[in-house]
């Protein structure tokens, strides 16, 4: 497998030489970064090069990284780190070749980080179709050129983009049916947040000795 | 001449053949289907979202309820991803049980499919043999786990417990009296692997009673052959995995091209289909059924020699024995900060996949060094699988859409999430 995956990495260097921003093997996976502009061409190659023939696209990953490495208070909140380097949201997206029995992780990073807009690879994998929806949904990634890009896992006429890390885990509304007006009433919550275990992160190796 | 307009229709979210909460808009010209829109997301739980709120070991129970009938592999898939993040060395005698039991879970689940889309198709007697089968199947989950169905019984270094050497007995009642329960506890004397090499060596048998009903069946070949056909290229195209693809004749199965924990060491085949229609999907799932139950043979042979450790004996990620812990401090110290604070994963990113029995169910973790993780996606098969709807039922009958949602195998849990 490792070599497989020195191959590889060799023939994207080769394929996308200026395009690749990094390329990187851990724990046995290799992730290639690339620049939302180079997105396009970069996967459709991917997917057409007889080297790299990555028919299937096996998941889109939608990611907010606006709280990485910070930890947690007891309602829940995230505290306050150091202003981050780079970008707010990415797309991950996991690539599987079939021809040749190995995987790929590219992340392409939003350049816009309050509207985040990258390029739909539905022409490329019709599969993505579903996946960028719910990217959109829970992150409010929007896809150029995406032929219906609809909420699909959340509530109708929700409002919001829950997945984004500063959205509370209780959510804004509650409903409950209302005997009075005799329908289904949204109203906001009335549930403190909370957080039994606190999200704490620990120096470096620590329990590694 | 009268104008004939398309007509639109809403199929479910409670109908029986919608397998949970699908809700779909259909526009049909007469009865049949020009276009399908399906709504999900009735179910839509945040489990990611929750996950990140929670530790890593209190994220096990949470792969369980997302489908919910193939628990165990859920878990699987995720607590792989914790151990490679981690590096976490898991005794071979767990991955044999975990091997097992996600093998004794690839059949409760394809029991449950052939009954439930044998019935959608309206064939009733199936239904009656599979669930008498998974039932004993259940039993084996709850004596190992103590849960008929969540078990939580996978756990990032290992299993919860090791295999029990006795069965629970039926006790005579009303309804039951002490000859009848007697029978009933007949295989129930010995260890559980007892039981199972009991039920392994009946299965095959159980198998063959399901294609009796079905395989032959001019009813059953009139609704599926030819329903649902997808071309290879098309179904990687569309992202299928697992008997969706194998059954369009792409060869491709997890636990032989990318083996994971012991299926490497272990001999079993892997059925194809052909045709790439519901007919030929009911085939290579009814196969698997008998491959699977080759592979619990084997692993049962290999558990009844290999006595040993079924958790990591890394304290900083397994938890200690209940005596140790009552008797040494450095134990103690380890259970307390385990389950308060959990342990900490180094910060990286991991994506693992097993082979479910739907079709690749992946879980991509990415950590920042915290107790819990930073962003937890779930791949599951049927949302792919599901995305394809649209362009499978194109051009059929209605009545053939519940045949392919069937072929489909759905489950809400694990398309909501």
């Amino acid at each position: 497998m490792a070599t497989d995956l020195n191959i590889l990495s060799s023939n994207i260097n080769e394929a996308f030489s200026g395009k690749v921003v990094s390329l990187e093997e851990r724990l046995g996976e290799l992730t290639l970064v690339v620049n939302a502009r180079d997105m396009l061409p970069v996967l459709l190659r991917l997917r057409d090069d007889a080297d790299l023939r990555f028919e299937e696209l096996i998941d889109v990953c939608g990611m907010d990284y606006s709280a990485y490495g910070s930890e947690s208070c007891e309602d829940g909140k995230y505290l306050p780190d150091a202003p981050r380097e780079g970008s707010r949201f990415a797309a991950v997206y996991h690539l599987l070749s079939i021809t040749h029995n190995i995987r790929l992780r590219v992340r392409v990073f939003a350049v816009d980080d309050e509207m985040p807009i990258l390029d739909s690879v539905t022409a490329i994998w019709p599969v993505a179709n579903w996946f960028e929806r719910e990217a959109f949904d829970l992150y409010g990634i929007i896809f150029v050129g995406h032929p219906d890009l609809r909420r699909i896992l959340t509530d109708y006429g929700f409002v919001g983009n829950p997945f984004r890390k500063d959205f509370p885990l209780s959510g804004t509304v509650e409903m409950r049916y209302d005997a009075v007006q005799r329908r289904v009433i949204y109203e906001p919550v009335s549930i403190e947040p909370r957080e039994i275990t606190p999200r704490s992160v620990r120096e470096e190796n620590y329990g590694r000795s | 001449m009268a104008e004939i307009k398309n007509y639109t229709m809403n199929f479910g979210p409670q109908h029986p053949a919608a397998h949970g909460v699908l809700r779909l808009v259909l526009e049909l010209d007469g009865e049949v289907i020009e276009r399908a829109d399906p709504h999900i997301g009735l179910l839509h739980r945040a489990t990611e979202k929750l996950a990140e709120h929670k530790t890593f070991l209190q994220a096990v129970p949470y792969m369980d309820r997302l489908d919910y009938v193939s628990m165990m592999l859920n878990e699987h898939a995720y607590v792989m991803a914790v151990e490679k993040l981690a590096g976490i060395d898991v005794p071979i005698r767990a991955q044999y049980i975990r091997v097992m039991f996600d093998e004794i879970t690839r059949v409760l689940n394809h029991l449950l499919w052939l009954g439930a889309s044998a019935l959608d198709i309206g064939a009733m007697s199936p239904m009656f043999y599979t669930f008498r089968d998974r039932e004993e199947l259940l039993d084996a989950y709850e004596a190992v786990s103590g849960a008929r169905m969540h078990a939580a019984y996978y756990r990032p270094g290992g299993v919860y417990r090791d295999l029990p050497d006795s069965m629970p007995q039926y006790q005579a009642s009303k309804i039951h009296n002490a000859a009848a329960v007697k029978k009933m506890n007949e295989n129930r004397q010995g260890s559980l692997l007892d039981y199972m090499e009991d039920f392994t060596n009946r299965f095959p048998k159980c198998v063959d009673e399901y294609e009796t009903l079905l395989t032959d069946n001019r009813i059953w070949k009139q609704r599926t052959v030819g329903i649902g056909v997808v071309s290879p290229e098309r179904a990687m195209a569309l992202g299928f995995t697992g008997p969706m693809l194998r059954g369009s004749g792409v060869v491709w199965d997890l636990r032989k091209k990318q083996p994971y924990e012991v299926y490497d060491r272990i001999d079993f085949d892997i059925p194809v289909g052909v045709e790439g229609d519901c007919y030929d999907r009911y085939l290579v799932r009814v196969e698997e059924m008998r491959q699977s139950n080759r592979i619990i043979k084997q692993c049962i042979d290999w558990l009844r020699k290999n006595p040993g450790p079924v958790m990591s004996d890394n304290l900083k990620y397994a938890p200690p024995g209940r005596e140790s812990m009552k008797q040494n401090m450095e134990e103690l110290i380890h259970h307390f900060k385990l389950f308060s604070e959990g342990f900490h994963v180094p910060a990286g990113e991991v994506y693992s996949a097993v082979e479910h029995a739907k079709g690749e169910f992946g879980i991509y973790m990415v950590s920042d060094g915290a107790n819990k993780p930073y962003r937890m996606k779930i791949r599951a098969a049927g949302f792919a699988h599901l995305s394809s709807l649209d362009e499978m039922v194109r051009g059929h009958m209605l009545a053939d859409l519940v045949a392919i949602i069937g072929t489909q195998d759905i489950v809400f849990g694990e398309i909501d999430r």
